[in-house]
């Protein structure tokens, strides 16, 4: 489904995104973005290619835009007044700027998924918290809606520790475990890229490194863009990583490259932590 | 000098506290004292069973009927009618003030909203009596002027504001990052108003309901104005019927001496009020323990 709908969306897209629908590869680029909450210029010029089926990673200090740039993706940044975007974000193959005015956000958040710094289930069964982004897709039928909710526990690590206890109340797991549930609500729906806001900042080591686990599996069926505030973690699990400062995207490289030999002195001085 | 100085602040603060759960108790060994006469006066102390199964009240006449069932019958029909009035509508606007409308417009109708609360509760008995009512004897041929209908309603109207505000209170106390979990699978405002805020509020939803009843059946005024002043056990809402608040108002003008029959049934009646109205106090912190989110 998520194929055919933008075609409909497409008169908003300009001819020359052509060039990109080409180079298969890429699932999204960001092109010459600017965004403002209100007076304030909070991302400058940014320009950052996303790989299909790879992790990249945002890394920077606190304040820097990095959850900011996270957030156009799925056009979060429109449920507040006052905020304002510039530039693109092409999405591939199909070529969409997820930006224009003309695209719906709903209809962005449909082909995305996300997952926040702390979890936040809904106040319903783990069955249903999963189903919920399903429902909205007007799945209805029960066999494939069971279906769907056992592949995206399954593919959230999750499934073993529930599966005997899906239409208890979600708020009965432990912190860790309701990350993965909200991680498995995102999958269910089978977005095009999923987006993580610093997934493990709540979490204990246990559970974080359940999670970076489950984050090197999933990359094999859709393409992440996480945001960390952990070195380390942009380290172990992320192909590509960039680095943001005051709301420009300084530096972005092959995760191994990125840290072992840095291009940009400021971020060599982040990653050696003269400041940050 | 330090010492006492901490000893009386602690002793007028905790004399404070106490005052409360003093006067409470104080209230209800006057409200068993006094129904206990009632009770034990001969005319009725054979017979106490008739006080729960008569259908006809009239303690003041001989021999006197004790059957307390009329007067509940009435206070439950006119808190049905209030809340059938109250709770959608005030839930609605609950909804709509935290979820829909903007700033600049919730911040002019909750205060107008709120001042609703401030209408002296007379007014809104003769409001009862004098406005809705003829509309709807226009409506119904041969409803009497004062009816349980048009008391309802209008105790409904006046109960708005308490379930309103409460509940828009719960609703806002959600957090963002719920409805932002929502928002980001795709879901519109109303969605995520009524599957995610909606539930995530239940609790304090359910408390300003209970609010709502409990004012609901302690309402003197717009019943003993607009619901009539014969007792008469009835469930239809087009009879004129009293409740028991009407039956105390009416009992208590002043010329009831002292350790009469008339006296004595205020109190009997005013105890099966704080039963009812307790048991409503009871459910709710029972729905709040139950059904308590935190986040």
């Amino acid at each position: 489904m998520n194929e055919s709908r933008p075609a409909t969306r497409a008169g908003a897209v300009a001819a020359s995104r052509t060039d990109y629908a080409s180079s298969g590869h890429l699932k999204a680029e960001v092109r010459g973005l600017n965004f403002f909450y209100g007076q304030r210029h909070a991302l400058k010029n940014v320009e950052l290619p996303i790989p299909e089926r790879t992790v990249t990673a945002l890394i920077g200090p606190s304040g820097c835009g990095k959850s900011t740039l996270l957030r156009c993706f799925n056009r979060m940044h429109d449920l507040y007044p006052g905020n304002r975007y510039e530039g693109e974000i092409v999405l591939q193959p199909s070529g969409v700027n997820i930006l224009s005015p003309a695209v719906d956000p709903m209809e962005m958040r449909l082909r995305t998924g996300m997952v926040f710094q702390k979890p936040n289930p809904f106040p319903k069964s783990i069955y249903e918290n999963v189903a919920y982004g399903l429902r909205l897709r007007f799945v209805n039928k029960r066999s494939l809606l069971e279906e769907r909710v056992e592949a995206a526990l399954r593919s959230a690590a999750l499934w073993d520790e529930v599966k005997d206890r899906l239409h208890q109340s979600a708020f009965k797991l432990s912190g860790g475990q309701q990350q993965r549930l909200c991680v498995a609500r995102a999958l269910a729906t089978g977005p095009e890229i999923l987006l993580l806001d610093e997934p493990t900042s709540a979490l204990d080591p246990i559970a974080t490194s359940r999670i970076e686990d489950m984050i090197f599996t999933l990359k094999e069926q859709v393409t992440i863009l996480m945001v960390t505030h952990n070195m380390e973690q942009a380290a172990r699990v992320a192909d590509f990583t960039a680095f943001m400062y005051l709301g420009e995207l300084v530096e972005r490289g092959a995760t191994s490259q990125f840290f072992q030999n840095p291009q940009n002195e400021l971020t060599e001085k982040y990653l050696t932590g003269s400041f940050g | 000098m330090r010492e006492t100085r901490e000893w009386t602040a602690f002793l007028t603060l905790a004399a404070a506290a106490v005052s409360s759960v003093f006067i409470t108790a104080l209230i209800v060994v006057v409200l068993l004292h006094e129904s206990g006469s009632f009770f034990r006066a001969p005319e009725v102390s054979g017979q106490i069973w008739r006080f729960f199964v008569d259908t006809t009240w009239a303690p003041t006449s001989d021999p006197p009927r004790i059957g307390i069932l009329p007067l509940v019958s009435a206070t439950i029909m006119t808190t049905l009618i209030a809340l059938v009035v109250a709770l959608p509508i005030g839930t609605v606007v609950a909804l709509y003030l935290s979820e829909f409308a903007p700033f600049a417009l919730r911040e002019t109708i909750k205060p107008s909203l709120e001042l609703l609360s401030a209408v002296p509760t007379v007014v809104y008995g003769y409001f009862a009596l004098t406005f809705v009512s003829p509309i709807l004897r226009w409506l119904i041929p041969g409803l009497p002027q004062a009816n349980m209908l048009s008391a309802g309603i209008v105790m409904g109207i006046m109960i708005i504001p308490y379930v309103s505000s409460l509940s828009e209170d719960a609703m806002r106390a959600v957090p963002m990052l719920l409805r932002e979990g929502s928002y980001a699978l795709g879901a519109n405002r109303l969605m995520t108003a009524w599957k995610v805020v909606v539930p995530s509020a239940l609790s304090g939803i359910g408390a300003a309901y209970i609010l709502g009843i409990s004012r609901a059946i302690g309402e003197t005024m717009i019943v003993a104005v607009a619901a009539g002043m014969q007792p008469r056990f009835t469930f239809n809402p087009t009879a004129q019927a009293q409740t028991i608040t009407a039956y105390i108002v009416s009992m208590s003008q002043g010329e009831t001496p002292h350790g009469t029959m008339g006296y004595q049934s205020i109190f009997a009646a005013g105890l099966v009020l704080f039963v009812m109205t307790l048991a409503f106090n009871v459910l709710g912190f029972w729905l709040r323990r139950r059904y308590h989110q935190t986040y």
